[in-house]
């Protein structure tokens, strides 16, 4: 069924009852030309692009639980293209270009919403690495400006400009850059792959990969044995356990990083704000809630709820950045796992086992790269070699010296 | 997270830096066959397990002392803790 401003009003004027649901709920097949484990944004996004650009229709998905259960629908839905280093900044820009157009790809309303990401700069030397920054973004195709202090007091006059320690001296605004409902971006894919004929299973687990001469033939499921000429992994947070069933040990932390909603309030932020004296982001969803998040919590963790020093951290620093927000009631809080890598960027490549393809390491940043990472996950799986925008992002890198440390820390994964 | 120290009793875990693994205690010998293999590894990779972890903490507001924290990454318990002298000096470091 295709959505349109057609179908809405015919469903309206007939109670609503034609709709249909919006992929199936198959039984899995015995065999597969590629499975996909993981069905999150970047696994649904991998199986959708491999059905729409490379052809492939013996595709399914797997998931343990219900398919954007996991970090698609735990984080702050920022979607931007700012990145710094030659490795990063092609693919976050092609990323961004495929957000542009997901809706009329998808036939999927996932309200992208290019509100405008600025990054607050408190000093001189920032400002200079702003300038920095903002060029290298140019100079790859991405848009950026440079704002001062009055240009920035005239979009947000209530932000805490003479804060005696992080006066704001001005920002690197990206308008292109903005929010996307997460969960819409799940399940748009989700139904894009399902009609295209991929078999997106839910509640089915995988427990085993089947390995034989060094090549993976299949894996093993709470829903029984599925054989696949290839498999590709995109589980990030739990790349390692997953990883470790072909006996592969990753230069990956699982870290819990936590985000807060507060209770909904009048319009105040039509953007996307970030302090660049702490590590503080936020938003306000269309509900009127302020979405916003800080820094991880620091230590190995697969629960999915943080601790207590962290959210006053994050807190004391939306407080610095904009005082008003004191009287506001945090409604909601939780904690997502992240796969922290050892240079802070992500990993899409071969494994020494062949027919099995690894996508993870996305560290807190794995939302806005959901397209670019299904497009360059799909772009391998189907052809065997790196999609151009990708081809930095590989397993070996960091035996070779070939970081991608968009932050500088070396291999810290707490730090990035 | 409060971590219960050997010397000190509990302390808040505000008090301390996350190192990671303590398998980092193991470090390679970079005079041997192989050290650069052997230093990537080290380096590089992790278990990284959901469960039991032992992990090293650095008492950086407190006595500066290094601890072996075994802690569970599910739920956050902490089950055992040991200085990193003696884990260290158990496995034949600094005789």
């Amino acid at each position: 069924m295709r959505y349109s401003a057609l179908r809405l009003l015919r469903e309206a004027l007939r109670g609503n009852r034609g709709w249909e649901r919006a992929w199936r709920d198959p039984e899995p097949q015995p065999e597969y030309d590629i499975v996909i484990i993981g069905g999150g944004g970047h696994g649904l996004a991998t199986a959708h692009y491999l059905a729409s650009r490379y052809g492939q229709a013996r595709v399914a998905v797997l998931e343990k639980g219900w398919i954007g259960s996991g970090n698609v629908g735990r984080n702050t839905t920022i979607i931007r293209s700012n990145y710094l280093l030659d490795g990063n900044q092609p693919f976050y820009e092609f990323s961004l270009r495929l957000w542009e157009g997901l809706e009329q790809d998808l036939n999927y309303n996932a309200m992208v919403s290019q509100r405008g990401v600025l990054n607050l700069c408190h000093s001189d030397a920032q400002r200079d690495a702003f300038v920095r920054r903002g060029n290298a973004m140019k100079l790859h195709g991405a848009d950026a400006e440079l704002l001062d202090t009055e240009a920035v007091r005239a979009m947000y006059p209530w932000l805490n400009f003479d804060n005696a320690r992080f006066p704001i001296r001005g920002g690197l605004l990206q308008r292109r850059g903005g929010t996307v409902r997460h969960d819409a971006v799940a399940w748009g894919y989700a139904r894009a792959a399902d009609s295209r004929g991929v078999d997106i299973i839910q509640n089915c687990e995988v427990t085993g990969l089947r390995i034989a001469d060094g090549r993976v033939t299949g894996v093993d499921t709470s829903r029984g044995v599925i054989g696949a000429g290839k498999v590709g992994v995109a589980v990030a947070g739990n790349s390692s356990r997953v990883m470790a069933m072909a006996g592969l040990r990753l230069p990956i932390e699982s870290h819990v990083l936590q985000a807060f909603v507060t209770e909904g309030l009048k319009p105040l932020i039509d953007g996307v704000i970030t302090f660049g004296a702490g590590h503080f982001y936020v938003s306000q969803s269309d509900k009127g809630g302020l979405v916003f998040g800080g820094d991880i919590d620091g230590y190995n963790s697969y629960a999915q709820r943080g601790n207590l020093p962290v959210v006053e951290d994050v807190v004391e620093s939306g407080m610095a950045l904009m005082p008003a927000i004191g009287r506001a009631r945090l409604l909601r809080m939780w904690g997502g796992v992240m796969d922290m890598s050892m240079d802070g960027s992500p990993i899409i490549d071969r494994t020494p086992v062949d027919g099995l393809y690894f996508n993870g390491g996305w560290c807190y940043g794995g939302f806005k790269a959901t397209p670019a990472s299904g497009m360059a996950f799909a772009h391998l799986l189907a052809t065997d070699t790196p999609h151009p925008t990708a081809a930095a992002y590989r397993l070996d890198r960091f035996r070779h010296g070939r970081m991608i440390d968009e932050k500088g820390m070396g291999a810290q994964p707490n730090l990035h | 997270m409060i971590i219960p120290h050997p010397l000190l009793g509990p302390r808040d875990a505000q008090e301390f830096t996350y190192m990671g693994d303590a398998a980092l205690i193991d470090r390679p010998d970079g005079m041997a066959e192989g050290a650069a293999e052997a230093f990537d590894t080290y380096l590089h990779a992790r278990d990284n397990p959901a469960g039991l972890h032992r992990e090293l903490w650095y008492h950086e507001a407190g006595d500066r002392s290094w601890l072996v924290v075994t802690r569970d990454t599910r739920t956050h318990e902490i089950t055992q803790v040991e200085l990193a002298r003696d884990v260290a000096r158990a496995r034949g470091r600094s005789q």
